[in-house]
């Protein structure tokens, strides 16, 4: 099963939704609790981080038999030092993505901790490639 | 304890959810930054927060915690009240600060997340 979704930068009226849907699929599978709620934590994070930083993003969960794969990929400033943006406390965030609850630096690294495996890849002035994969055992 | 006595405790109202009002909450966690809260590996535990809008209901929902409770008076709006009925979640408001509130809950009995 593949799903795609749109994400649109600067709009936090609609952070999270992506994030919600994927949650109702899984649920409607019957996976496992604690592994929906490792999934939509990444997601979410990566969705608002989307929302926060860049002018657009697409989505695209694969679910086949052992896990969940969900690739983000947007268009936007991209990321200069991926290794400084990993460090716990970095943050760019603007006032208001701080007003929001969110831009303490904790995103990626909380994205790392949820997932089986995690790469990130991202070019100045182009944009950011997140790809997640959690197993669902 | 139970969530009617909570409420009393912090002299707090009820917004929606009222149908879980005899349901037992044991621990909590207070904070305004959703990506700490987003941290947490448990469930079904409170969220005291004075962060009021959409986003806030929307960490609950991916924390899989049902029980929000906002201090300081923060008004709560329409979305968020529709958002949390959407999910089936309780959201109660008191007047009391974030630090009387904790502390009055803490001496009542709610456990500490860590």
């Amino acid at each position: 099963m593949v799903l795609e979704y749109k994400v649109e930068g600067g709009d936090f009226t609609q952070a999270g939704n992506v994030s919600s849907s994927v949650k109702k699929v899984l649920k409607q599978l019957g996976i496992n609790p604690v592994v929906i709620k490792r999934v939509v934590v990444a997601l979410y994070e990566a969705e608002v981080n989307i929302v926060a930083h860049a002018y657009r993003g697409v989505v695209t969960a694969t679910l086949d038999d052992e896990g969940i794969r969900i690739v983000l990929d947007d268009e936007g400033p991209g990321i200069a030092s991926i290794e400084q943006a990993m460090v716990k406390g970095y943050s760019t965030a603007s006032k208001e993505v701080r007003e929001m609850g969110f831009g303490a630096g904790m995103g990626l690294p909380n994205i790392k901790d949820n997932a089986d495996e995690f790469t990130i890849t991202s070019k100045v002035g182009v944009g950011t490639r997140l790809d997640i994969y959690i197993h669902y055992v | 304890m139970v969530l009617k006595e909570l409420v009393s405790v912090v002299n707090g109202k009820v917004l929606c959810g009222e149908s879980h009002i005899n349901e037992s909450i044991e621990y909590a966690f207070a904070s305004d930054l959703m990506s700490d809260v987003l941290t947490l590996r448990i469930t079904n535990f409170l969220l005291i927060t004075g962060l009021a809008n959409v986003q806030s209901v929307r960490t609950a929902e991916m924390s899989d915690l049902k029980y929000l409770l906002f201090a300081r008076g923060k008004k709560v709006t329409d979305d968020m009240i529709e958002l949390a009925q959407e999910n089936d979640m309780v959201i109660i408001t008191t007047p009391y600060s974030l630090f009387k509130t904790s502390g009055l809950l803490y001496s009542a009995g709610i456990q500490p997340v860590y």
